[in-house]
């Protein structure tokens, strides 16, 4: 079983002319857990992930698999799993064909093509022709190169994309698990809600810069809570929140109350004596921390 | 080692998609049409009793070369074409990260199309020595296939089909866009350089310098071409010694391949 070494950036900047896209970007991803690297389209996750691999040369500082960068690994195909975009095939080639040209560069055993295929579930696909594919083929066959190797650490682009319910649901417990043997998952994507059940761990930037950096929980960081509450009665319902001092607004169904309990707000009505047909509570979810802290555009 | 990984992928890479065996299945119709249509109109002729006639012993040589003087188009290509798919179809990703010293990718790619040149030079000769040499041999003109000079003639043909394939890597790194690979090849071999030589040649200092373009030096490696002996210069001795016009041809190649080495295969590929 590979085990996962720790991925470190220190200090990683790249300018394309006066564009900073990545500024002094320092931080670590740990063995043994999913993290999540987000941020909105253009914030740098790409150009990012592209000198971790040792494709884009970097401006200034470095990124490295414990300690080695990627061009000065042994055997890089079994050491890193990387799948960038879902279209970096030659269409008329057929899927082991385009495996084994890599697992042949890389000096990788014979049956490593197929053994990847069948785990991502490419096996009856094999010989068709990539340019046949559908997106979440690809998506399927930019794994499988990532598998070739059976790597310790994962790196994946926007592994999500272009999958249909069954497949996200497929490759999160591939990854879960891949994480829960000790490897390094790093997965990116623009939106949080799409990995929000993979990640243990989020790193987000942007505009390329690291702007929040934490277990998935500590997104959670709004204490502003609300209630939605409805009743036949919806005016005398309003009414009686706000005699209790609440500020109510209104929606189509219902009213929203604005840092509330449920509970409170069931007793008030309650005791009032208005039937209650709906009654929630909402929180500021992830993903509102989560345009916050990527700023006001949030291209989402 | 990890070149000969390199190599092993990169023949992978050429024979599993379409490409090749088209472009050879052209090359050979190609060069044994003009192979067997050029016996034919000179063996035909030289029967009769007047017209322009070529002395029967260098006969066999001209018809051959077709392989070479029109087919060598066709290992260039398939050149080119293997260094610029992988920028058009962005399989330089995968590539560099099974293997991310580049030079030791450029440098398998290089080896492979020398080894697939030569393939091709095999094919072309088939073609040409197949159609040009059956032609003859019913017009009742010895063939010479039972001469060493011949053979010979062969194994150099051979050595300059492949070094125009690696030719054709070096232009592919230089010029990484497919369509305007493919249009200079085309441009360039079909009309350019036919023109050039043919206008070199009716001065002698002119003649000099352009004994050094590629295609007279791929005649003067393989010895002899249709465009030699129809210039009007072709006969004064004008010409480079077969190996340094394969030491031209290499040294084209090598140029070309370290220039694009620098200019486009050690950018950031994104």
């Amino acid at each position: 079983m590979p085990s996962g070494v720790p991925i470190e950036f220190t200090e990683l900047t790249k300018s394309f002319g006066h564009v900073q896209a990545v500024s002094d970007l320092s931080l670590t991803v740990e063995p043994g857990q999913v993290t999540g690297f987000l941020g909105p389209n253009g914030a740098g996750k790409t150009t990012t992930l592209r000198m971790l691999l040792g494709l884009v040369q970097p401006t200034s500082g470095s990124a490295t698999f414990g300690g080695t960068p990627y061009s000065k690994l042994d055997s890089p195909l079994a050491t890193v799993g990387a799948s960038l975009e879902a279209a970096s095939f030659h269409p008329g080639r057929s899927a082991r064909n385009h495996l084994a040209v890599y697992a042949q560069a890389a000096g990788l055993p014979k049956t490593a093509p197929d053994a990847a295929l069948e785990k991502v579930g490419l096996s009856g696909y094999a010989n068709r022709r990539v340019g046949g594919y559908s997106l979440g083929m690809r998506q399927r066959l930019g794994l499988a190169f990532a598998l070739l190797g059976d790597p310790g650490v994962l790196v994946l682009d926007e592994p999500i994309n272009g999958l249909d319910p069954e497949g996200i649901k497929w490759i999160r417990l591939l990854l879960r698990s891949m994480a829960a043997e000790g490897r390094t998952v790093l997965i990116s994507s623009h939106l949080l809600s799409e990995v929000q059940q993979t990640v243990d761990d989020v790193v987000i930037i942007s505009h390329g810069k690291l702007v929040h950096r934490g277990e998935l929980s500590s997104l959670d960081v709004s204490d502003s809570k609300q209630v939605q509450v409805n009743a036949d009665d919806k005016d005398r319902l309003a009414e009686v929140i706000r005699a209790a001092g609440f500020e109510v607004s209104n929606l189509r169904s219902g009213v929203l109350v604005e840092n509330a309990e449920a509970a409170v707000i069931g007793r008030l009505a309650f005791e009032a004596g208005i039937p209650l047909t709906a009654l929630s509570q909402k929180r500021t979810g992830l993903e509102e921390s989560f345009l916050t802290l990527v700023g006001e555009e949030g291209s989402l | 080692m990890k070149l000969v990984n390199a190599v092993r992928s990169e023949v992978t890479k050429l024979t599993s998609t379409r490409l090749w065996w088209v472009l050879a299945i052209i090359m050979v119709v190609y060069v044994a049409f003009c192979s067997g249509g050029l016996a034919a109109i000179f063996a035909g002729v030289g029967t009769r009793a007047n017209g322009p006639t070529l002395p029967d012993d260098q006969l066999p040589r001209l018809v051959y070369s077709f392989a070479t003087s029109v087919g060598y188009v066709f290992p260039v290509l398939l050149g080119a074409l293997a260094v610029t798919s992988e920028f058009r179809f962005q399989s330089l990703t995968p590539t560099f990260l099974a293997q991310p010293r580049r030079g030791i990718v450029l440098a398998g790619k290089a080896i492979t199309l020398l080894i697939a040149g030569a393939v091709f030079g095999v094919l072309a000769l088939i073609g040409s020595i197949g159609a040009g040499g059956g032609v003859l041999a019913g017009f009742g003109i010895d063939t010479q296939l039972a001469t060493g000079d011949i053979w010979a003639f062969v194994g150099r043909s051979i050595l300059a089909m492949a070094l125009w394939a690696a030719i054709g890597v070096g232009l592919g790194t230089l010029v990484p866009s497919q369509v305007a690979a493919i249009v200079i090849v085309l441009a360039f071999t079909q009309f350019l350089e036919p023109l050039l030589r043919f206008g070199a040649s009716l001065t002698d200092w002119s003649a000099q310098i352009a004994q050094f373009l590629p295609g007279s030096a791929s005649d003067a490696l393989v010895g002899g071409s249709v465009f030699t002996i129809a210039s009007p210069g072709g006969g004064t001795g004008v010409g480079l010694e077969w190996w340094q016009g394969g030491l031209v041809l290499a040294a084209i190649a090598v140029v070309a391949t370290v220039i694009g080495y620098v200019t486009s295969w050690r950018r950031d590929v994104s």
